[in-house]
């Protein structure tokens, strides 16, 4: 293997991986404070359908990005009004975001672009362009930092860097700042927060805006950073994949970005080698593909230590009286 | 003065009429990826519409979205009365070996696989003829000596794609080098540009200039990537050389609108058994128009017209993989 085979693999991983952290750090936030988010897949199937189909009509991707935040953030609406105010079970109500995103995406686009479920293809402004660091070319040829720097840091779209900014901004959110310290008590214990005086209800729909606001900008991402424009179906699991990272890391922000940055490497080494090698014996590409889901199921069979969610997450709030 | 009794009687009169009408008509069953795939699904759905401008029947259709629904719609168009019942994609094989003995006066047409029933016309594809053609265009067309293709599902269908282009690469020059990448192993592999597009980048790190995409809709993330890399790319089943002009350097053709358009004007009456589609009888091909005539030079299409006039005689044999699963060019 050599260093641009492996220049290429990280370069693609982190392009995969930014879908991954922004649905992950969306469920984080929710659940720390209380709130199960099993919809995040539909809230980034929704993104991704309204960013491809605004920016095709706009032609213009930001718009199309603000649009995807928005109806993402209508379906956490949706989701806060079924499970905080009306104290529905929190992990019904995700499911049915999933499905109702599923089927509604489908159904709109056929009915707006008549292209079978899917939207046009996005073109020139339309997309996410890549955006080239500052002395990317001046320094590509230097040994070491060269590749790291030009062939990996830069050349992605915006929302890539923002992804990966929002790591230390949700840690610093969460253990750094009222707001956070409150947010994490409202998962762990919302009597004692109720008794101080501060409203649980408010808080849990901030934490479950917050993670509409992130999957909105996974979705728009991943429909018009990563390919360019929307067919049906398109988040294939990954909201599911970030949830899994999510009890990986143990519902913290760093490990979260290690998280998803395994699940993007283990999908960029899946695409990138067919067969591999290892120690003599070929690996079919099938269990490459599998090793993600794989490895979400030794996680979740409790091989990786024991992980502990936020002792209030999915218990609707009820006020003594 | 119309009487009560006329009345219903010219009704019941237009109601059979309608009913004869609709049992007649044929229907069209689209595989996964979606009518408006432009590639396998789309090709059916002009042939239909072509027959439909030309004869001005109409006929019924139907999309499936999971695996689940193959036998459960084929089954609800034969009871509707329609016929032929024209059903698309190799993975409906074990559908019509359950469903077309259940109703021996439908016919029923397969594209892209065999089923030996006596009231089932099963239409299969040269594809490693075409995919020849399109082989040597890359070959022709690479600077770099390597070109790659990006299959579907990873069956045998779509590794005859592979190996026929392998084929034509090698014959113009032995020591280009052909990378072969599948998307996955589930039908989810025909609908995922994201992975298509990340596949296809990763092989032009890997040098190649020229990628073949057999693979749906796929295939459209592999065309994106290949303009946004600055490299070419080929079409498949429909003519997709609009998609990105001057970029997508050809499209391997597979006459499946015709084999659409045959089966609805033969009407149920038609010649059942095995209906190969081949270069000598126009069913595959590659697509030059006003998007890439620029990019083929008149030596290339002098030496595509040649080997396709030899295979058409029966001078060069292209080898199909699924004959006996392996590829000479591999």
């Amino acid at each position: 293997m050599d260093i641009a085979t492996i220049v290429q693999v990280i370069d693609s991983t982190l392009r995969l991986a930014t879908p991954l952290l922004f649905a992950c750090l969306a469920g984080l936030i929710s659940e720390r404070a209380g709130v199960f988010d099993i919809g995040l897949e539909g809230k980034m199937l929704i993104a991704a359908f309204t960013a491809a189909a605004i920016a095709y009509v706009s032609a213009n991707v930001w718009i199309g990005v603000g649009a995807a935040v928005l109806a993402s953030m209508v379906l956490s609406l949706v989701h806060g009004v079924a499970s905080i105010t009306f104290r529905g079970n929190q992990l019904i109500a995700g499911v049915a975001i999933n499905f109702l995103a599923a089927g509604i995406t489908v159904v709109i686009a056929q009915n707006w672009f008549q292209l079978g479920g899917r939207t046009p293809s996005l073109t020139g402004d339309a997309r996410m362009a890549r955006l080239q660091l500052p002395f990317a070319d001046a320094v590509r040829d230097v040994p070491v930092l060269g590749p790291v720097y030009s062939g990996i840091l830069s050349g992605h779209g915006l929302l890539v860097y923002v992804a990966f900014l929002c790591v230390p901004l949700t840690w610093y959110m969460l253990f750094r700042t009222r707001l956070g310290l409150r947010m994490r008590a409202v998962g762990e214990n919302p009597a004692a927060v109720d008794t101080a005086g501060i409203s649980v209800v408010g808080l849990r729909y901030i934490g479950v805006a917050i993670g509409g606001v992130l999957c909105g900008l996974a979705g728009a991402y991943l429909a018009t950073g990563l390919s360019a424009g929307f067919v049906q179906e398109m988040t294939a699991g990954r909201g599911f994949i970030a949830l899994a990272a999510m009890i990986f890391a143990k519902w913290r922000p760093w490990h979260a970005m290690g998280a998803v940055l395994l699940f993007g490497f283990l999908e960029a080494v899946a695409n990138r080698f067919q067969n591999i090698e290892i120690l003599g014996v070929g690996v079919p590409v099938q269990a490459m593909q599998a090793l993600p889901y794989v490895l979400t199921v030794v996680i979740l069979a409790g091989f990786v230590g024991k992980a502990i969610p936020p002792r209030a997450v999915g218990t609707p709030y009820v006020k003594e009286h | 003065m119309t009487s009560p009794r006329t009345l219903a009687l010219t009704c019941s009169a237009f109601a059979l009429a309608a009913g004869m009408a609709q049992a007649d008509s044929p229907a069209l069953m689209f595989d996964m990826g979606g009518k408006f795939d432009k590639s396998f699904n789309e090709a059916a759905y002009n042939g239909a519409e072509r027959w439909k401008e030309s004869t001005g029947g109409s006929y019924r259709e139907i999309e499936i979205s999971a695996e689940a629904q193959r036998v459960q719609f084929v089954r609800r168009l034969a009871e509707a009365g329609s016929n032929p019942i024209v059903v698309l994609g190799f993975a409906n094989e074990p559908t019509l070996n359950e469903v077309a003995p259940e109703y021996p006066d439908t016919t029923f047409v397969l594209i892209d696989a065999v089923v030996d029933l006596p009231n089932v016309r099963s239409v299969i594809f040269a594809e490693e003829e075409g995919s020849y053609l399109v082989g040597m265009i890359a070959a022709m067309t690479t600077q770099t000596d390597t070109v790659s293709f990006v299959g579907g599902m990873e069956i045998p269908l779509i590794t005859a794609f592979a190996c026929g282009y392998a084929q034509g690469v090698k014959a113009v020059n032995p020591d280009i080098n052909v990378i072969v990448n599948y998307t996955g192993s589930t039908p989810a592999a025909w609908n995922d540009p994201v992975r298509g597009s990340e596949i296809a980048s990763g092989q032009f790190s890997q040098g190649s200039d020229v990628v073949f995409a057999a693979a749906g809709s796929t295939g459209l993330g592999v065309l994106q990537a290949a303009e946004d890399a600055g490299v070419f790319s080929i079409g498949v089943d429909s003519n997709q050389n609009h998609l990105h002009p001057g970029s997508v350097l050809t499209s391997m053709l597979k006459l499946v609108d015709q084999a659409v358009y045959d089966a609805f004007t033969e009407g149920p009456g038609m010649e059942t058994g095995v209906v190969q589609m081949d270069l000598a009888s126009g069913g595959v091909g590659y697509a030059v128009d006003e998007h890439n005539e620029h990019l083929i030079s008149d030596e290339m299409m002098a030496a595509v017209e040649e080997a396709k006039a030899a295979i058409i005689a029966g001078d060069l044999a292209v080898h199909d993989y699924r004959t006996d699963s392996t590829c000479p060019a591999f």
